[in-house]
């Protein structure tokens, strides 16, 4: 054994290209986004370029548009994160109840994970047609017997944004339930028997056993929830760009319009600061809710 | 008795929330093959999922209407190349990370893990200015070379290689192996795990991307699946059965690829989860 070598030289040489490359591609332009937040950019102005201090934030806060697109991304988090986890621990559930064709039925549940979203927005253009033809209107009026009032979902400022949700839910519920399911399969099953010869119904036993023991993968599926939120972008941007009213514009929606229909590079990294702080914050959070869990046990 | 009950309860909720996690997908394969003014006629009752007049004229309207080849090589091509060269590179890296011993590591990969939280659309402006500034819009290397070196994908080798028995190398090094070779030859064979999560995960986040190349594309020349269809979808005039078939036929080599190895597929997506 040679005890301790020291590697620098060719450790530095495995490590350069994806060094290099984070530096470049992540860490740069992370910075510079952090810089232009602060200026007055704007390809092909006249104007010169200089330092405006905190005026881009203080735009974007007082401009209605952006306003209704944070409201819609919280509101869109705020909905889908409860709904879409409860579903997929539904799933995930009854896919552990060792039931005959489970892996064919994971297979069914999981499948919309694997197709590209701007695939899944225009299927569900054509699901969302207006009209008692329309695939939902049609279903819906089915489930009402005719109570239905048939609707155009992506133009209705009512219902635009829940059809957007309802679209992200069915994409990503399978993603969910798997790696729930897996958080399932590794609660060792003695705990469930102690729990039963206790006398502990079903109910008691998800409350008291499934629930601690399933704590970070749901944390962690909701924290990926919520940051998918924050980055929606595909579906507003085929089904419903923004619209009708800005009933569903999101941030990402308004950076991507500040930057190609104004040329406005500041305020857009503005836009990409905020969205940065969103993400960040949700982070720490669940740093914060694994160490609590780390220091109970 | 009531066991029995609560079985058939159990198959009666999975049965239902199957159709209708299917139902979408069975519309557009059903619909891709019917006449065009057929598909929204037909979508509000049962027949929307019964193929009757089937015909693979769609298929050859796509074709025709658009350059899907075309498409689909770009996205073959973009894909492909981050997948296998990103494999190379951040493997190499988090063996670096993982088992060398060198001055200013510690540091370095904490930078690595911090930039992990950084989503594309966190660096998609200044990044996209960037590109615009070199002149690479309307490119490959636009779409590729930023993201062959991934942080993520640097953390879920490192967790792998650093789980993996110390003797594996200790025999190489004995026998005289350089560290590359140590690498290739030793630890390569023995993480065909990670590496299939890995490869899974990154092909599946960029065959889907549609933010990026949306905003760095101009013309269709480099332009991939995703945005492709997105615009197919707003050439008039609007044939629901084109626009299905197009979507048939982007999403088929995922599929396949999933139904084929969908055991790595759920593995890679559990990986991350524990992980992470």
């Amino acid at each position: 054994m040679s005890g301790f070598r020291d590697q620098t030289p060719i450790a530095l040489l495995m490590a350069a290209p994806a060094l290099l490359g984070l530096a470049l591609f992540v860490l740069v332009p992370f910075l510079l986004a952090l810089t232009l937040a602060f200026t007055n950019l704007r390809l092909g102005s006249p104007l010169p370029l200089e330092f405006v201090g905190l005026e881009q934030f203080r735009r974007l806060f007082t401009d209605p548009a952006f306003l209704h697109a944070l409201a819609n991304n919280l509101l869109f988090a705020v909905v889908v994160v409860p709904l879409q986890t409860t579903l997929a621990l539904g799933l995930a559930l009854l896919l552990n109840r060792g039931l005959q064709g489970t892996v064919l039925f994971r297979t069914l549940f999981f499948m919309p994970v694997v197709f590209p979203m701007s695939l899944v927005a225009v299927v569900w253009v054509l699901i969302y047609a207006p009209g008692p033809d329309g695939m939902l209107n049609a279903f819906l009026d089915q489930l009402s017997f005719g109570h239905w009032q048939p609707r155009d979902f992506l133009r209705d400022r009512e219902w635009a944004l829940p059809a957007i949700m309802l679209v992200s839910i069915w994409q990503g519920a399978g993603f969910q339930m798997v790696i729930l399911l897996a958080g399932l399969q590794a609660i060792p099953s003695e705990l469930y028997e102690a729990a039963a010869l206790d006398g502990a119904g079903p109910w008691q036993r998800f409350r008291h056993i499934t629930l601690p023991q399933l704590r970070n993968p749901l944390i962690f599926v909701m924290l990926i929830t919520t940051i998918l939120a924050f980055r929606l972008f595909d579906q507003v941007q085929i089904m419903t760009r923004g619209g009708p009213d800005n009933a569903t514009t999101t941030v990402m929606y308004e950076t991507v319009q500040a930057l190609f229909k104004r040329q406005e590079v500041a305020r857009a990294s503005a836009m990409t600061v905020v969205f940065f702080l969103l993400v960040l914050a949700v982070t720490l959070l669940q740093r914060r809710l694994l160490k609590q869990e780390r220091e109970l046990s | 008795m009531k066991h029995l009950l609560w079985r058939s309860l159990d198959y009666f909720l999975l049965a239902t929330l199957a159709l209708l996690f299917l139902a979408p997908i069975l519309m557009m394969l059903v619909g891709s093959l019917k006449p065009d003014q057929r598909v929204l006629v037909e979508a509000g009752s049962l027949v929307a999922f019964i193929p009757h007049q089937a015909s693979l004229q769609n298929y050859a309207d796509v074709f025709a209407r658009s350059d899907f080849l075309r498409f689909l090589l770009n996205s073959l091509l973009i894909t492909g190349a981050i997948v296998t060269t990103g494999l190379l590179v951040n493997s190499l890296a988090a063996y670096a990370f993982a088992r060398l011993q060198w001055r200013g590591r510690d540091l370095l990969f904490n930078l690595v893990l911090a930039l992990m939280i950084l989503p594309l659309e966190g660096i998609a402006v200044p990044l996209f200015y960037q590109v615009a500034l070199l002149g690479l819009r309307d490119t490959y290397t636009a779409q590729i070379l930023p993201f062959i070196a991934n942080a993520f994908a640097i953390y879920l080798f490192y967790s792998f290689f650093i789980g993996l028995p110390r003797e594996l190398e200790e025999a190489a090094r004995l026998d005289g192996a350089s560290t590359l070779r140590t690498f290739f030859s030793i630890i390569v064979p023995n993480s065909k795990p990670v590496f299939a999560s890995v490869a899974i995960l990154t092909f599946l986040m960029w065959w889907g991307s549609y933010l990026w190349p949306l905003m760095v594309t101009i013309g269709p020349a480099v332009r991939p699946l995703p945005v492709a269809i997105a615009s197919f979808y707003t050439l008039p005039p609007l044939q629901w059965g084109d626009i299905l078939a197009f979507g048939v036929m982007m999403v088929s080599p995922v599929l396949l690829i999933f139904l084929l190895f969908q055991r790595w597929f759920v593995r890679g997506v559990v990986a991350t989860a524990i992980k992470g």
